[in-house]
């Protein structure tokens, strides 16, 4: 059989390093720069990608608006598994860039550990929440979302809705974070529809629950199947196959993140919208204008940090006068006087 | 819960899981009733699914997309014999090589195409129906089929006869080589019409979506001790179990969701600590 000789190790291992230079130089590729405030902006994704029409996508539209508005550099990785994150990111920090946004809340630990090596970059973790024992970082700002407010105005138009007096909820990966989403709904359905069922179904307990359409799709199909008529899902790519099943039944569904009215116009009831976007551009406002705070950013409904879609696209699904009773609903958490639980 | 299980809704949506399982497991025991260790599963459906999707998308059929699957499918099989038979690498090393390959791969091919690492466009989708997806009649087809085959005809036996005793093909004047590249570029197609079922379900390809199909795939080959058939109905087992894993947690069970798919993980691990295996692997698997 063939053996390995030096020379056809030597051409092996040059054909691989061409194949590692292209792929770098294409990951690595940063957007031309526009003459402006010259500071640098990295961004490191989460798992479903830039274009997931949903979570990372808010986060982009906030860097490309922060790049356009106040002409800073920006930089981008969509890393791929576990120990990737940290690295793209470390590398980010290393070559000196102002501020290293990670967007997602599996950044956290990673962004505790860099924010104490690289004393002298900023860094903000959208979703972040500290680890036990972790004060304020001074050069760490964690944006937060109260997702159960948002959640529980979904809820209430899924309670409004419906006719088979049952909901359902696909959630992605099995942790607090997307539990206030489904605290959230739950407590909204019951708020207009006290006998109304919620199903409810999460992917699973890992990271790759965001990433499974085909098993979104199952778990969609398996809802509607038992009379549920509208499911709301917050699942990343994971809801891809949620529209998928919806659309092929021409079901009722709730979009998350983003208005996701473009992932089926036929049967997208509304959005929980998480402006991701808005938190991302602000932060790189602060820190434009020296105003950069470590610490918590939490946004809610008074903070229109969430809300829902209610436009001429979705007018067919939501009826103005079910649109001005959830914005009652809305004043009224804004008030205190509706207590949202988040877990 | 008990009439939920027994309904046609449920048979169908069994039926439609298991096909990715169904289909990368005939592969598996095709190549490696040929003699060759087949790891590469993951990567056959990885690249499958990745191919289906994005010709798909690029010529608005999902019959095309099939199609596109079942070649890059059969693609990466003959890429798996070239390096573990011409060039005589390591099996085991070709099979984790080629599964890490489609990890990047994918991603690589997709920051070509539509310049972002993750995701493809949306294109045509078959849905979650059964009777007019056309991936359905191929994993059916194909659990007869290949079973038939490997008993009734020359590409069978001459496949079985490379897996066992390949010295007994040399005498008389038939390639093992040549057995071995057949099977696998027949099982590396269904396996690509696997993967196509995965994206072709929902109209995309996200980076990584074959999660851990293939490697349970390989497990179910093991199980049924190499014979397709019998893998591919433990295969709806596996598919059986993960549905009963959703309707206990849509029901809002007390029993944990997490336990229904860990069934099939449990009984291949105890089956095979009490009978070895329900058979003997191929008398040459690994070797050349």
């Amino acid at each position: 059989m063939t053996l390995v000789t030096p020379r056809r190790l030597i051409q092996l291992l040059v054909a691989a390093n061409v194949v590692l230079v292209a792929v770098g130089w294409i990951a690595m590729r940063g957007e031309a720069a526009k003459p402006g405030s010259g500071l640098q902006i990295g961004l490191v994704f989460d798992v479903g990608g830039k274009n997931d029409k949903s979570f990372n996508e808010a986060a982009w539209r906030g860097l490309m608006r922060a790049r356009d508005e106040l002409g800073v550099t920006v930089q981008f990785i969509e890393p791929t598994e576990g120990s990737d994150r940290e690295s793209a990111m470390r590398s980010l920090a290393a070559r000196g860039i102002d501020l290293v946004i990670g967007v997602g809340f599996i950044f956290g630990p990673d962004l505790e550990r860099l924010s104490a090596q690289f004393p002298n970059v900023r860094f903000a973790g959208v979703d972040y929440s500290p680890s036990e024992g972790v004060g304020t970082i001074p050069n760490l700002a964690g944006l937060r979302f109260r997702e159960h407010e948002g959640s529980f105005l979904v809820g209430a138009i899924a309670g409004l809705t419906t006719r088979t007096k049952i909901v359902g909820f696909v959630g992605g990966m099995k942790i607090p974070l997307i539990r206030k989403f489904e605290a959230g709904y739950e407590a909204g359905v019951r708020h207009v529809c006290p006998k109304c069922r919620v199903l409810s179904a999460y992917a699973g307990s890992e990271p790759k629950a965001f990433a499974d359409p085909s098993l979104g799709q199952d778990l969609a199909s398996a809802q509607y199947g038992q009379r549920a008529d509208i499911i709301y899902h917050a699942a990343g790519k994971t809801g891809d196959g949620v529209f998928a099943a919806a659309r092929q039944r021409k079901a009722r569904v709730i979009g998350v993140d983003s208005d996701q009215h473009e992932n089926a116009p036929c049967c997208v009831v509304t959005s929980m919208v998480k402006r991701v976007d808005v938190a991302v551009l602000d932060i790189i406002k602060d820190l434009a204008a020296g105003r950069f705070v470590g610490g918590i950013h939490e946004l809610g409904l008074a903070e229109d940090g969430v809300g829902f879609i209610a436009d001429e696209n979705n007018r067919h699904l939501l009826p103005l006068e079910i649109a001005v009773k959830v914005r009652a609903l809305r004043d009224d958490i804004i008030a205190g006087k509706i207590k949202v639980p988040d877990r | 819960m008990i009439e939920t299980i027994l309904t046609i809704a449920f048979l169908a949506e069994v039926l439609r899981i298991s096909v990715p399982y169904a289909l990368a497991a005939i592969c598996g025991s095709t190549t490696e009733r040929a003699g060759v260790i087949d790891l590469a599963l993951e990567g056959k459906l990885l690249f499958g699914a990745f191919a289906a999707a994005t010709i798909a998308h690029a010529t608005d059929s999902a019959y095309i997309g099939v199609a596109g699957g079942m070649a890059a499918g059969a693609a990466v099989a003959a890429l798996q014999i070239w390096f573990a038979l011409r060039l005589g690498a390591d099996q085991v090393i070709v099979g984790v090589a080629l599964n890490l390959l489609a990890l990047g791969g994918t991603r690589f091919l997709l920051q070509l195409f539509y310049g972002e690492g993750t995701n493809s466009p949306r294109g045509p989708a078959f849905g979650d129906a059964v009777a007019t997806n056309p991936i359905v009649w191929i994993a059916v087809i194909a659990t007869a089929g290949v079973a038939f085959a490997f008993v009734r005809t020359r590409w069978g036996l001459r496949l079985r006869a490379a897996g066992d005793r390949p010295e007994a093909l040399v005498t008389v004047g038939v390639s093992p080589f040549r057995a071995r590249l057949y099977a696998a570029l027949v099982g590396g197609a269904l396996a690509g019409a696997g993967g196509a079922q995965i994206s072709l379900s929902v109209g995309v390809f996200s980076a990584d979506m074959s999660g851990g199909r293939g490697y349970m795939a390989l497990a179910m080959v093991i199980l049924a001790g190499w014979r397709p058939a019998w893998a591919a109905i433990a295969c709806v087992g596996v598919a059986c179990a993960s549905a009963i894993g959703f309707h206990l947690q849509i029901a809002g069970s007390s029993i944990p969701p997490e336990l229904a798919p860990l069934l099939p993980y449990v009984l291949t691990l105890l089956v095979l600590v009490i009978f070895g295996s329900l058979g003997k692997p191929p008398r040459s698997l690994g070797k050349i």
